[in-house]
């Protein structure tokens, strides 16, 4: 059996996730940034991504995240992620609903935030994107 | 001497008046448990950030970002959290009365309020301080979305340079029968202090320490904001539970002495009617 460790993810509102796993994956801002058990002590920024999970039983596991951080020490990873959903608990429709909004705001080229509005597309497509299992 | 329908009128009144504050009271006791336990499963973020931060002094991670820049005080903003609803016995103006205090040396003109709850927009107003921004106070949850509006708001009060201190006043949750106001200066952040024994962990930061702090650094007044709402709906529910508690007492109380006297009276007429009666009779024989 593959080692594991500790990972905790949280967000503002709750506890999403507090498990043993033996691997994750999760969106830094410099890219896609693997863990496995006894990693070195780590400091990153997290973007808006999928983080992937391999539990102690070798089930995988798919949350959509809008960015956080995340600390790895003494075997224990813990993520403080703006937001966390899992791939189940998505809104397909919801989802479908913002990238079209966002959408719609990006091609109108008046009177509209369009940093905010590629960072709402983004993240709704990317939520999207964990609900399939894509 | 009142009248036996009138006194009849009365209990009925209280009686009214006793199911409304049992219906407030009850209602708040059930959200109070709601907003306790949200309160609960916002810590461990909190704490976790607190816990980075300090990782991040304690490596020397300075920066010259422009929430912690430390200016001469000319124009404070504060952002208020009271209610919507009253009946909360003392819980409004106790928040009020404490911001009153700390913008007096300021002068209207250099406040700048941003309002939760109806409460104390309504007197703000009144006092003719101006209001940059008013939100509702939510009576059952507090949504993560309206906290980082609400900080956003102040953020851009500060960066823009149009206040120079944020403060917030909200009400600090103990227990159900004990709330505190507490003003707490947001704005600059001051992070926390460095660990004390930073531990041998050498770690390796991505990006580095100085960009991760100024990434932190608004999502940690996010997380202030956000747990002052909390604890402050928290607290309004306390208040609330508490005051109407003991209003549905002093009501019940009511009633008790009010059925007295209604039975004394009537007891009286009867007694007056037989005395009749007998009189009557006795004059016949």
């Amino acid at each position: 059996m593959a080692k594991t460790f500790k990972l905790e993810i949280v967000t503002p509102e709750r506890v999403v996730y507090s498990e043993s796993v033996s691997s994750l994956v999760a969106p830094g801002i410099h890219g896609y940034v693997g863990i496995l058990a006894d990693h070195a002590p780590l400091m990153a920024e997290l973007t808006i991504g999928e983080i992937s999970v391999t539990d102690a039983q070798g089930q995988e596991q798919h949350i959509a995240t809008a960015g956080g951080f995340m600390q790895v020490s003494e075997n224990a990873v813990r993520i403080l992620a703006d937001t966390a959903e899992f791939g189940h608990e998505i809104d397909v429709d919801r989802a479908q609903q913002s990238v079209q909004r966002a959408q719609d705001r990006l091609r109108k080229s008046e009177g509209v935030d369009h940093t905010r509005a590629q960072v709402s597309l983004l993240r709704a497509m990317n939520r999207l994107r964990v609900a399939r299992g894509q | 001497m009142a009248s036996i329908r009138d006194i009849r009128r009365r209990i009925k009144t209280v009686r009214n008046i006793q199911q409304i504050t049992k219906a407030l009271k009850m209602v708040a006791v059930a959200r109070l448990q709601r907003a306790q336990s949200r309160a609960t499963a916002a810590r461990p973020y909190a704490d976790e950030m607190l816990a980075i931060m300090r990782r991040l002094a304690s490596v020397g991670a300075s920066v010259e970002h422009p929430l912690l820049e430390v200016r001469e005080t000319v124009n404070i903003g504060v952002l208020v959290i009271t209610s919507d609803r009253g009946m909360a016995g003392s819980y409004n103006t106790n928040v009020t009365r404490k911001v009153t205090e700390i913008v007096k040396p300021y002068g209207p003109e250099h406040v700048k309020m941003v309002a939760v709850g109806k409460k104390c927009r309504a007197f703000f107003e009144r006092a003719g301080y101006s209001l940059v921004e008013s939100y509702p106070m939510p009576s059952s949850e507090v949504g993560l979305t309206e906290a980082r509006q609400i900080s956003k708001t102040l953020r851009t009060l500060f960066e823009s340079k149009q206040v120079d201190l944020v403060h917030v006043v909200y009400t600090k949750f103990f227990s159900a029968m004990r709330q505190q106001v507490t003003d707490l200066v947001i704005l600059p952040a001051t992070p926390p202090e460095a660990e004390l024994d930073p531990g041998s962990e050498d770690y390796i930061f991505e990006p580095q320490p100085t960009e991760l702090l100024g990434s932190l650094l608004p999502r940690y007044v996010d997380t202030q904001v956000y747990r002052a709402l909390l604890e402050s709906l928290a607290s309004e529910h306390g208040a609330r539970m508490t005051a109407m508690t003991s209003a549905t007492d002093s009501a019940g109380e009511m009633i008790d002495r009010l059925t007295l006297d209604y039975n004394r009276i009537r007891q009286a007429a009867i007694t007056k009617e037989i005395a009749e009666i007998v009189g009557g009779a006795n004059a016949l024989a």
